[in-house]
Order: C-alpha cells, then sequence, then structure tokens
C-alpha cells in the first residue's frame, strides 16, 4: 500500500511499527498501516534504462501474428537484430477444458479433449481412454482389432500433424509452395478420417474399451489408396525442401537445443531425438501393441530446426509403414469392449439426417426389451462408475510425450484430468534456443518445436 | 460476350449504393484471426482443394490495418478478448466479422469461466458460422452470404435509416425463450 | 451401474468382492468424500429407496512388501540413498501406494526437493525426466486438500513412479523443483494458477493462463464452472455444474 501524498513531517523513526527501512515507511490511519514506498531504487531503474543502448528494443510478438503458430505471444528482448531475451506469453487460448471435464461423464469426456490440440485429436482421444481404461482395469479386454484401428487412425493422425507442421513452418518462412503441398496431402487424410468416423478434426471416435463404430466398407480400401498415393507424394517434400540451399541456410543450426537442455526443460518427440537420443514411448513403453509392429525411430544428431524438419519427413515415411501392416492385420471382430456395464448400449448407423444410434437397436430396445431400454438409459445419462484410484497413461503424440493423469473418485464423471500436452512443455525450449539468434531465426525455432495452442493452454 | 455487348449505347445505371458495394464485394482482405481449430479449417479454406481465391479473397493480411474483414476463427478466452477488440479497432471502416464456428458465435461446448460466451459480447458480428469446426464450404458459403450483404448495403442517409429500423426491429423481437415451435 | 446392489448382468461369483467395486478397494486409503444414496443425485430427490445409504469413498491404500516387479527395487534404493543422506525413510515417505500397475511414492513435502533430487541423480534410480506437476484438490481429505502430483519418468532404467505431495487449504506451500528439474517451471506455474498452490522457490511463480488480474483460482473444487444458462425457443438449461447429475 501506498498513499501518493504522504504527510508533511513524516518520518520512518515515528512509526508506531517501529518501520526503520528508509524505502517503505508505514504510517497508522483508520484503516490500518499505510506503508509508503520511497527511495532511490525507481530512480536507479530509470537512469539505467536511460542510459542504456539505443537500439535495445523490447518487441512484443503476438498474440495476434500470422507467423506465430496460433496466439501465442513471444516478448523479445533485442539489441538491434539480435535477441537477448525471449520469453513466452500464453493463455490465449484457455479453454478450461479440463475444469469442463469434471462436469461430464467418462465417455463424455472424449468429446472434450480430442479438442485439446486439435491437429492431434486421435491421440488425445487414446491417452485419454487409456488412462480410463486403466482405471476401470479393462487394458486386457480391449479388442485387437479396436487397438488396431487405434493404431491406424494414430498413425494417420502422426502424418497429417506433420503435414501441418511442415505446411505452416514452410510459409512461416515465406515457401507458400509447401504449404500447400502440405495441405493438398492432408486433404486426403482428412477425406479418410471423414469416411470413418463422420467428421474432418474433432472425432470423439475413440471412447472408453474401445472405438464408437468399426470401420465402414470401403475404408481399407481408401487407405491402401491413400498409402499408395502418399509414397508418391512424400519424395516431393524432399525434392522440394531436402537439400534445398534457401531452406538450409533458414533451418541449419537454427534452434539449437543439445541433449542436456532438452533433458533439463523436459523436450520430448522430434526436438529430443534431434539431439541424437531416440527415445519414443512406442518403443520404451508401447501401448496398442505397438510392440508388434516393425518401424524404426529416426534421429538426427544436428539439435536443429533441420534436423527436427528431416525427423519428422521419416516419421511420416516410418507411419505409412505401420498403417499398411495395420490393414494387413485388420480382421473381423468387436471393436468395443464386452462389458456391457461400459460398452456403449448402440452401435451407430448413418440414417438421413446423419449419424445416429441405428434404428435396429432402437427398435429392440423400445419394441421388445424394456431391460434393454432401462440399461441403455442409465448408461447414457448416468455413464459408468469408475473405482477411486489415479492412472497416468502417456502416448508418443507427433509432437512427444502425450501424458495423461486421472484421478476417478468412484464416480461417473472424472474427478480430475490433467493432461501434460508435449506443446506446452517442449514450448519452454523457447528461450534457449532463440537467445542470441536473430529475431528471423525465432520464428524458425518456434515453428520446429510445432507448438500447438490449443494444447498449451488447453 | 457478356452484358457489356448488350448495352444499347454502351453504358448502364445503376445506383451509387449498388456501384459501391459491387466494388467492395469484390476486395474483401480478411484478417488472420485464426484461433483455435477453426483457424486449421480457414487456411484449408485458403489452400488448395478449396481455393479461396475463386472469389478473390486468398490474401491473408497480417495487418489488421489492411483487412476489412475480420473471420474470429474459433475459441476467444477471457484473456484473449481484449486483444480481439483492440484488432477489430485497427481495422479501418467499413469493415464486417464472421464469427467461425459455434465456439466464436456463442461459447459452444465450452460454457466456463474460461471462454467468451459469443464473441458478439466483444465486436458487432455480421454472419454467424456454426459447426465444429465449419467445413471449409460452409465458411465460403458465409463468405458468400456476406458479399451479398456487403452488396446490398446502404450508404450514408439510407445507412443510418437502416441502422436505425435493424435497431428498432431489434428491440421489438421476440427473445428466443418467448418463441415456440422447433428448435432451430 | 457397476454398483455393488446391482444384479444386473453381475456374476456374483466373478465380482462379489470385486476390487473394482466402488468403495471396496482397501480401507487404508484416505477418505476424499462421502456417499449418500444410491446413485449421488446431488440435487433432486433419491426415489430409489436407497436414499439412506451412506458409504465412504477411499482412494487405494498403502501397500505391503512386496511391491513386485522392479517397484521394490527403486523403492529399496531410494531408501538406501535416503538413509545415506541421514534422513530416515520412514519420516520422508508418509506412504508407498502400489494400485494398477503403477507406484506412487507420497512424500512429506519439506523432504520433496532432496527426494527428487535423490531420485534424479542416484545412478541406480536416474529419473531423469520430470513430466510436470498436475494439481489435484480434494476438499474432503481434511488437512490435505491440495496435493501436487508428479510424474517422472526414467529413460535410463524405463521406468515411470509417481510422486505425491500435499499441503493443507490453509498453507498452500509445497517446495518448488524447478532447481532439479527445470522444465517444472511453467508447470508449477499453471499449478499455482489453478490451485492456488505456492511453489517456495519457484524464480518467478505468476499466472500463466488466466489473465494476470483474475480473482480465485479456478480449478479448485470450491471455484464454480463459471458457466452461464442456455436459452432454447421456449425451454432454458442451467450450465453444466448446476444441472441434476449423479455422481
Amino acid at each position: 500500500m501506498s498513499t501518493p501524498n504522504p504527510s508533511p513531517g513524516h518520518h520512518p523513526s515515528s512509526s508506531p511499527f517501529g518501520t526503520t527501512s528508509s524505502m517503505a515507511a508505514a504510517r497508522e490511519t483508520t484503516e490500518g498501516a499505510v506503508y509508503t514506498v520511497t527511495g532511490g531504487d525507481w530512480d536507479e531503474v530509470v537512469e539505467t534504462a536511460a542510459r542504456a543502448d539505443d537500439e535495445r528494443l523490447i518487441v512484443n510478438m503476438g498474440p495476434q501474428h500470422p507467423s506465430t503458430h496460433g496466439v501465442l505471444r513471444l516478448i523479445l528482448e533485442m539489441d538491434g537484430e539480435t535477441v537477448t531475451e525471449a520469453r513466452c506469453g500464453i493463455g490465449y487460448l484457455h479453454t478450461g477444458i479440463e475444469k469442463n471435464l469434471e462436469y461430464r461423464t467418462w465417455t463424455q469426456g472424449t468429446t472434450f479433449v480430442t479438442r485439446m490440440d486439435y491437429l492431434t485429436p486421435f491421440f488425445n482421444e487414446t491417452a485419454y481412454c487409456l488412462a480410463v481404461e486403466k482405471l476401470l482395469g479393462i487394458e486386457d479386454q480391449v479388442p485387437d482389432r479396436a487397438s488396431i484401428i487405434r493404431v491406424l487412425l494414430m498413425e494417420l493422425n502422426r502424418l497429417s500433424s506433420h503435414l501441418v507442421c511442415i505446411a505452416t513452418g514452410g510459409m512461416e518462412l515465406g515457401a507458400t509452395t509447401i504449404m500447400i503441398y502440405g495441405f493438398r496431402d492432408r486433404e486426403l487424410i482428412l477425406d479418410i478420417y471423414e469416411l470413418i468416423t463422420g467428421l474432418r478434426m474433432n472425432h470423439a471416435y475413440i471412447r472408453p474399451g474401445g472405438l464408437a463404430q468399426d470401420l465402414p466398407p470401403g475404408a481399407v480400401d481408401q487407405i491402401r489408396e491413400f498409402v499408395k498415393k502418399m509414397k508418391k507424394n512424400l519424395p516431393e517434400y524432399d525434392k522440394l525442401a531436402t537439400g534445398n540451399p534457401i531452406f538450409k541456410a533458414r533451418m541449419q543450426d537454427v534452434g539449437y537445443l543439445d541433449l542436456a537442455g532438452c533433458m533439463a526443460l523436459g523436450a520430448t518427440g522430434p526436438i529430443l531425438r534431434s539431439a541424437g537420443l531416440p527415445h519414443d514411448l512406442r518403443k520404451a513403453q508401447p501401448y496398442c501393441g505397438y510392440e508388434t509392429y516393425d518401424f524404426d525411430v529416426p534421429t538426427a544428431d544436428s539439435c536443429d530446426s533441420y534436423g527436427r524438419f528431416l525427423i519428422r519427413l521419416e516419421e511420416m515415411r516410418q507411419s505409412l509403414r505401420i498403417i499398411e501392416q495395420c490393414l494387413d492385420r485388420l480382421q473381423p471382430g468387436p471393436v468395443m469392449v464386452a462389458d456391457k456395464k461400459i460398452a456403449w448400449p448402440a452401435q451407430l448407423a448413418l440414417g438421413p439426417d446423419g449419424l445416429g444410434n441405428s434404428l435396429d437397436h432402437i427398435k429392440k430396445i423400445m419394441g421388445t426389451s424394456m431391460e434393454a431400454l432401462i440399461h441403455h438409459f442409465k448408461l447414457v445419462t448416468e455413464g459408468f462408475r469408475v473405482p477411486p484410484g489415479q492412472a497416468y497413461a502417456a502416448v508418443e503424440s507427433p509432437k512427444g510425450e502425450l501424458g495423461v493423469h486421472v484421478v476417478s473418485d468412484g464416480g461417473t464423471r472424472p474427478f480430475r484430468v490433467h493432461f501434460r500436452d508435449p506443446s506446452f512443455t517442449n514450448l519452454q525450449t523457447m528461450a534457449a534456443m532463440c537467445e542470441g539468434g536473430q529475431v528471423a531465426d525465432v520464428i524458425v525455432a518456434v515453428a520446429s518445436i510445432d507448438p500447438v495452442m490449443g494444447g498449451v493452454d488447453r | 460476350m457478356g452484358l457489356e455487348e448488350k448495352l444499347p449505347s454502351g453504358f448502364l445505371l445503376t445506383t451509387v449504393e449498388q456501384a459501391a458495394g459491387w466494388v467492395r464485394k469484390a476486395s474483401v482482405f480478411p484478417a488472420t484471426f485464426g484461433l483455435a481449430c477453426c483457424a486449421i479449417e480457414m487456411m484449408t479454406t485458403g489452400a488448395g482443394r478449396y481455393d479461396l481465391a475463386r472469389f478473390g479473397m486468398e490474401v491473408f493480411r497480417g495487418s489488421p490495418r489492411q483487412a476489412d474483414l475480420m473471420i474470429v476463427a474459433g475459441r476467444v478466452s477471457q484473456k484473449m478478448a481484449p486483444v480481439l477488440r483492440q484488432v477489430y479497432d485497427q481495422m479501418p471502416n467499413p469493415k464486417w466479422v464472421i464469427s467461425m464456428g459455434v465456439c466464436a458465435s456463442s461459447g459452444g461446448m465450452f460454457n466456463n469461466y474460461a471462454i467468451v460466451q459469443g464473441v458478439d459480447h466483444i465486436v458487432p458480428v455480421d454472419i454467424y458460422l456454426p459447426g465444429c469446426p465449419p467445413r471449409p464450404e460452409m465458411l465460403m458459403d458465409a463468405i458468400l452470404k456476406l458479399h451479398h450483404k456487403i452488396q446490398n448495403s446502404k450508404l450514408g442517409v439510407n445507412a443510418e435509416e437502416a441502422a436505425r429500423e435493424a435497431e428498432e426491429a431489434a428491440l421489438k423481437a421476440l427473445p428466443t425463450i418467448e418463441m415456440k415451435g422447433l428448435l432451430r | 451401474m457397476s454398483d455393488a446392489n446391482g444384479t444386473n448382468g453381475v456374476n456374483p461369483e466373478k465380482d462379489l468382492g470385486a476390487s473394482n467395486l466402488p468403495g471396496q478397494r482397501g480401507e487404508g486409503g484416505e477418505e476424499i468424500r462421502v456417499q449418500r444414496g444410491m446413485f449421488g443425485a446431488n440435487n433432486g430427490g433419491d426415489t430409489s429407496g436407497y436414499g439412506g445409504l451412506v458409504r465412504s469413498v477411499r482412494l487405494p491404500g498403502p501397500a505391503t512388501r512386496p511391491y513386485g516387479g522392479w517397484f521394490d527395487e527403486v523403492a529399496d534404493e531410494l531408501e538406501g540413498a535416503l538413509e545415506e543422506q541421514g534422513l530416515v525413510p520412514e519420516n520422508v515417505i508418509d506412504r508407498t501406494v502400489v494400485d494398477r500397475g503403477e507406484m506412487t511414492f507420497h512424500i512429506e513435502r519439506e523432504y520433496l526437493v532432496a527426494v527428487a533430487q535423490t531420485l534424479r541423480d542416484d545412478p541406480a534410480l536416474r529419473f531423469e525426466l520430470c513430466t510436470g506437476v498436475s494439481g489435484v484438490h480434494y476438499p474432503g481429505d481434511k488437512g490435505r486438500e491440495l496435493h501436487a502430483v508428479y510424474h517422472l519418468r526414467s529413460i535410463t532404467h524405463n521406468r515411470l513412479i509417481r510422486l505425491e505431495v500435499s499441503a493443507p487449504d490453509a498453507d498452500p506451500h509445497i517446495p518448488s523443483l524447478v532447481s532439479v528439474y527445470p522444465t517444472n517451471d511453467w508447470h508449477e506455474r499453471e499449478t499455482y494458477d489453478f490451485f492456488g498452490i505456492v511453489f517456495d522457490g519457484h524464480p518467478a511463480l505468476t499466472r500463466i493462463m488466466m489473465p494476470d488480474d483474475w480473482q480465485g483460482f479456478p480449478q479448485r473444487k470450491d471455484y464454480p464452472l463459471g458457466g452461464i444458462p442456455v436459452e432454447y425457443k421456449g425451454a432454458q438449461i442451467p450450465a453444466p455444474d448446476q444441472r441434476r447429475s449423479y455422481s
């Protein structure tokens, strides 16, 4: 507290509280002690600022800037063109999803988590569902077909996420051609999503216990077609960007972060692998049966943006490999756990007004079985109960370790869900990558981190 | 070939409003105001397959001072709200706003402490575009509807009168809760 | 649906006393909630006839040795390393919970930094990656309302453990781990922002997600969701936290 006009003749030593500091004198008023902050501190600050170099600038980039990957605010202190200090301002997309989850049933939760990191919806859903399944103790009961389709969708999602990363990264460098290419190929993947889930984004397709519904007819053929096409399209990125002198000049040795820095700052995903450590949760702590797939974990030892770009390209090729293996393995079977206390009662079907409960199921519950109707009603409105406790499940999202910490109090709704989003943690490395570099390199470094603000802020 | 060949003596009569509207609608410059999921669909609309360039709108301006259309693409948080308003204020008149997606239009499923329940609390909105996120085709449809609106907008005294009429109509309008009938 | 009393679909031989029924998992854990009635209807009556039912909900209780697998190895190493530093493991580790294939050490808050430092630096433990802090607010866990949960990953040994620290609402202080795991910088700011846990020793503990002048800590249980009623034609639906619900 301070008063702009301290009483004349007031002296620190006369303070009833015996405040002896000359910086903050106290005086008794009707509303309690009032401290008057004075002293030389501010004069010093002002003097230093006045003495400082003329070239010293504080630049606020964002939160609304075309090159910051969404609503990210970068606060850069610059000496000429050199960034001396860099800080992030985040929270401009904070959506309160974690709190909202506490007021919905466990199944409805997937609808929310899919909107967190909106470029990796299937990873969010899978991580969340794996955690809920761990709490329920039904990890082993999830049918194989459901796990294979989860892997299939996650790898497709890895492709689409990396494509957007490369596309927008290129655009931020000024290479708009790459952006057009990236979005062209992403559209092919979105068509597959749309066929399978009915939506281009924000699917809520993966549910605790399995999937919302089975693959539609024709999906496998379309994915095979896509893999064929993508194998032809992927080398175009190589031709366009890999080894391109301008591209290399902008990206090589920019955004440098070595292994020690990555470990200390908790960076995972392509950033960690660009420092040479082949850490990938799909290999280290396999989930959804990843241990049975044949794929490589690419690394680089350059620790820079260019290395991360190459890793993303290579990961896309590996994803195509995994997708092919998934397609070969698909066997007919259930896609939801057999436990009717957890499994969604209806299989969905396409009607004239869109996707909804299948008419056969409605006919059954409305016409023949009262118990089935009660069961359906209870499970849909009230949801299933999850025994109390906590669980942590992590998946390797395109950006790194996506961890989900869920707590249940034995109720039908989550007690607490926390997402450890890789974008959030990786964005902390921005300062370490950018300080001491040029301001134009900040854009490259941030693009190589590939933060998605929906995931950062949640 | 076109209309100009059939004109009796090489000229055509129209109103100043129609001429101005025609010119304005043909060169709308959107500001990039990507926030969340919808921003990705907005970028998709500008990219190859949907090709917003067909409507002369593919150039998204980085600076609000060069833009006259703000597409609010995504959820607006309480922290972002003042920023959004400032960007809007920096845009030159005449300007239009498309509220893309349910989150921007009404808060959508994020009915909570963090999200502004509809961007119309902060800026006037011309077109509400539903969907989560809306498909690129829907965004293009919204843009075409906005073009139509711009084409038929009034000028000067007529604009003032139109605004007054719109306000009176809005004041007389039945509140949603008193409406009857189907939910649409 | 999966109530112990439910009969439809429950296999008595298989499910009776099954550990996945609510309120059945041991009596040793912390009591976090008391459930009344059959369905946990919060507002509105319970018409089931079981309205008088009272059950306490407890988290999984402490485990006894052997914990199984590598859990014993980690526990032995940690206890040994703590003894080497002159600390008494029983004072440091409040309890060890093994549940659902995950190991949790409940640490007394004043020893948190020492434990984390040991876990990171001891070659036999080597938990080099911290995946951040998750705050949990248990208003029903009296005297230990605020929990900070850390997940530590060892890339060297390919293990994952959980540390849990608690603080009362009245004194929400927990030592900061930024000196040990710099990655916790933003995570601790986030947890402070949402739960009001003050991490002592953090270099700049300020709000990170919410605006700087925000009042309150939005993800605590006593903070309302903050939604508004939604109007439709001729109808109004209250905000999600105001609706009738079951828990």
